[in-house]
């Protein structure tokens, strides 16, 4: 053997050597760098190879039930904006249809055109964000500013409807705070191409990507059999294969009338993931166009007058506006439902949001509990992120589009 | 309608909202545990079935594997507060099925005194956050769960702050809070002109 | 070299250093971003490309106390995170600043209840206040330029 060679026996008899092995203890937060909210989670390491992974919650524990209760039906509203706060629309109609169906009152055509037309721009808004953090978190910055430049399109076309980019208290029980504005549809008609152009580049950027298709494929697998059992809805559990999309399942509002696709995966993993919000928002701005085409005229509140405020001329001209307006507004006056409970679920951009709501016939809620469609999906990481390397923490994370205001509420 | 008359003519008859017929694995069900453990009714047209304590692991299995019924996935667990009645706590379980599209909600009643109820991650494990979340905010214990510990609130917090007698605004604070003390710009450099 | 009015060398000197040192801090200042809330979605937007705020000279997040001296309180603090709140903030080393970003991080927001934290002022001392549910991105730079303002008009301690 020359001397080269001699250098490297020892090597091969050391590693058969029992060569001792710490666990190392990693704690990754409550405070870190990826914007979906504030979480630990805690790995226990030998080398790269998670062995044992837990997360904590609860940073973000704002009482949002406690806080319902305190306040009137319609101020509820404002809190909902604040759960799942990238797509708001979707918890403020959630509640509010909640709240009718305990009423009995149903909404006019057009109040309910105009809930379903912003909710699905809502959901591209989510979605886009969803994609683009992730993309950062693995590297992929440009992703993340394309991504953020497609968001402002939408935040203008909310902001013109609603007022507010973000926390935007749109709907209220019978309907919505008001109509859409003059031009809505042109504007709506120029951002949504641009929005879809974003979209094909992020197609292009990362899709077929060496690098972002090594890190994410087969990673967090999770079969349909165990996605149901671990309480998987959204975007994950259609991954996994099972086409689970309460808009179909279980339809509400006028979601029947519209003709969309629901897309659903093979593996599970977080590729597949990433595939499925990226269709789903095709899907989305495919409801969109049809929403616009069919927009009907007419009210878009509920013309019932315990619970739709009158027209503001009608308030200052004469006594019977002003009283209807002081029956809706004061304290202790206000919308009434009748006693009992109802379960409102609706697809939110991570899966099934539901809103049980309890009445005792005050004007104040007795019980508002929102179901949060990420507290599963957080729940399984750890079962996730067995056998996998400490890296793999990051994309699995970012899959799942952890939004820290509904997870602790 | 929450006591249910033994004659099934008579069921049909006297339900509230509407008159709905009661689907044969909720008959099942109640031949399995007995007709005093099940009480059923269609609030809004939801099927709403109280079951009493003891019996909701055994309700619970029969759920998800009867092949009519089919609830495998479990959807939310919670606790609504009735202060001054008794029972005090009623504990909301939804359940859907995703081969059927059906869903069912189920409401266990349990009194204040002892606050438990036997745990369901056995049948469902996907219930082990939502258990922790219901004993953290209504102190609700689950016999049998693995883990029973808090999750919104830390450790030193004590009380449970989503039962009605517990005030809103009552805090527990972790570090000292200091008052803010308001600056004033007296220690400045006047920048170039 | 000239002599100051009290009579003391260099005082014009000195006042020269504090505004050098200002100007270079204030255009130079490297954030440590604590989002938790809704107004991390602000955040976002002004970070990025439409709003940019690299042009004011802050476009750097540093992801580590010891690398950044401005600390934005971005959304509700509660309880449960007042101790994490506290030890990023004594681990920041001089000299630093903090920004309450939001209604929440300045005075408690819309959420007056027992897990949330009236202002994290009461927690740590905050030099600019930037209001608003969440706050427009026009609104989160004027607070910045106010900031910088303060940072550039600071005496520095010899």
């Amino acid at each position: 053997m020359t001397t080269k060679e001699k250098q490297f026996v020892g090597v091969a008899e050391v590693m058969e050597e029992e060569i001792p092995v710490e666990e190392m203890f990693l704690n990754m937060g409550p405070s870190h760098p990826s914007m979906h909210g504030i979480v630990r989670i805690m790995v226990r390491i030998t080398g790269e190879r998670i062995v044992w992974s837990d997360v904590e919650i609860g940073y973000l524990h704002r009482a949002f039930e406690k806080s319902v209760e305190a306040n009137s039906w319609n101020s509820a509203t404002i809190y909902t904006d604040r759960l799942n706060y990238v797509s708001p629309i979707i918890n403020n109609v959630g509640y509010c249809m909640a709240v009718e169906k305990l009423l009995g009152i149903t909404i006019p055509e057009r109040g309910e055109y105009v809930r379903v037309l912003l909710s699905e721009i809502s959901r591209i808004a989510d979605h886009i964000t969803a994609v683009g953090a992730a993309a950062m978190e693995l590297g992929a910055f440009t992703a993340f500013l394309y991504t953020m430049k497609a968001r402002e399109y939408c935040y203008e076309l909310i902001e013109s409807a609603c007022g507010a980019r973000i926390t935007t208290n749109f709907a209220r029980v019978g309907g919505i705070c008001a109509d859409l504005p003059e031009g809505f549809e042109s504007e709506c008609r120029k951002y949504m191409p641009m929005v879809a152009d974003v979209i094909v580049e992020l197609d292009k950027l990362l899709t077929r990507n060496r690098i972002f298709i090594d890190r994410t494929k087969n990673i967090g697998a999770v079969s349909g059999e165990d996605a149901v059992k671990l309480g998987f809805t959204g975007p994950l559990l259609r991954a996994s294969g099972v086409a689970y999309d309460v808009r179909r399942a279980f339809p509400y509002s006028i979601y029947e009338t519209f003709d969309f696709a629901v897309p659903v995966g093979t593996n599970g993993d977080v590729f597949d993931r990433y595939l499925v919000r990226m269709e789903e928002m095709r899907q989305s701005m495919k409801i969109v166009y049809q929403c616009l085409d069919k927009l009907p005229d007419g009210p878009v509140n509920a013309i019932d007058k315990t619970v739709t405020k009158p027209d503001k001329t009608d308030v200052y001209d004469n006594i019977e506006g002003l009283m209807n307006q002081f029956k809706l507004v004061m304290d202790g006056h206000g919308i009434n439902p009748p006693p009992g409970e109802f379960y409102q679920p609706v697809e939110a951009g991570n899966g099934e949001l539901g809103f049980y709501v309890v009445s005792d016939g005050t004007d104040k809620p007795y019980k508002c509990r929102c179901r949060p469609p990420c507290f599963p999906l957080v729940q399984a990481i750890p079962f996730m992120l067995k056998d996998h390397m400490v890296a793999d923490v990051v994309p699995i994370f970012g899959s799942i589009n952890m939004i820290g205001g509904e997870l602790d509420r | 309608m929450l006591v249910t008359p033994p004659n099934r003519l008579l069921r049909l008859v006297i339900y509230k909202n509407n008159i709905m017929d009661i689907p044969a694995y909720i008959e099942r069900l109640e031949e399995k545990i007995g007709t005093d453990n099940l009480q059923t009714n269609y609030p809004h047209d939801q099927l709403t079935i109280t079951v009493s304590r003891d019996k909701i692991q055994e309700a619970l299995q029969f759920l998800r594997d009867d092949d009519e019924a089919l609830f495998d996935h479990f959807m939310d667990l919670t606790a609504v507060d009735y202060i001054g009645k008794q029972p005090r706590f009623q504990v909301v379980i939804h359940l859907v099925s995703i081969p059927k599209s059906q869903r069912i909600r189920i409401k266990i009643n349990i009194d204040d005194d002892s606050a438990e109820m036997p745990t369901i991650t056995g049948i469902y494990p996907a219930a082990d956050w939502f258990e922790r979340e219901c004993y953290d905010l209504y102190g609700i214990r689950f016999a049998g769960h693995p883990n029973l510990k808090r999750i919104m609130l830390y450790d030193e917090f004590e009380g449970y702050p989503l039962r009605k007698d517990y005030p809103i605004r009552k805090r527990q604070p972790r570090v000292e809070l200091r008052k803010p003390e308001v600056r004033r710009s007296d220690e400045t450099v006047e920048p170039p002109r | 070299m000239e002599i100051g009015s009290d009579g003391i060398p260099g005082v014009a000197l000195t006042s020269k250093l504090d505004l050098a040192l200002g100007w270079g801090r204030k255009y130079s200042l490297f954030l440590y971003p604590f989002v938790t809330a809704c107004c991390g979605m602000e955040y976002m937007s002004v970070a990025c490309a439409h709003y940019d705020i690299d042009r004011f000279g802050a476009g750097l997040p540093r992801f580590s106390p010891r690398q950044s001296d401005l600390l934005f309180v971005v959304g509700t603090i509660s309880h449960k995170i007042t101790p994490v709140v506290q030890i990023v903030y004594e681990q920041m080393t001089e000299p630093k600043w903090v920004v309450a970003f939001g209604a929440c991080a300045s005075a408690g927001g819309p959420y007056d209840n027992y897990a949330t934290v009236q202002g994290v002022d009461t927690i740590i001392p905050v030099d600019v206040y930037i209001p608003g549910c969440p706050p427009r991105p026009e609104t989160v730079l004027d607070g910045l330029i106010k900031l910088q303002q303060k940072i550039q008009t600071r005496k520095i301690e010899l």
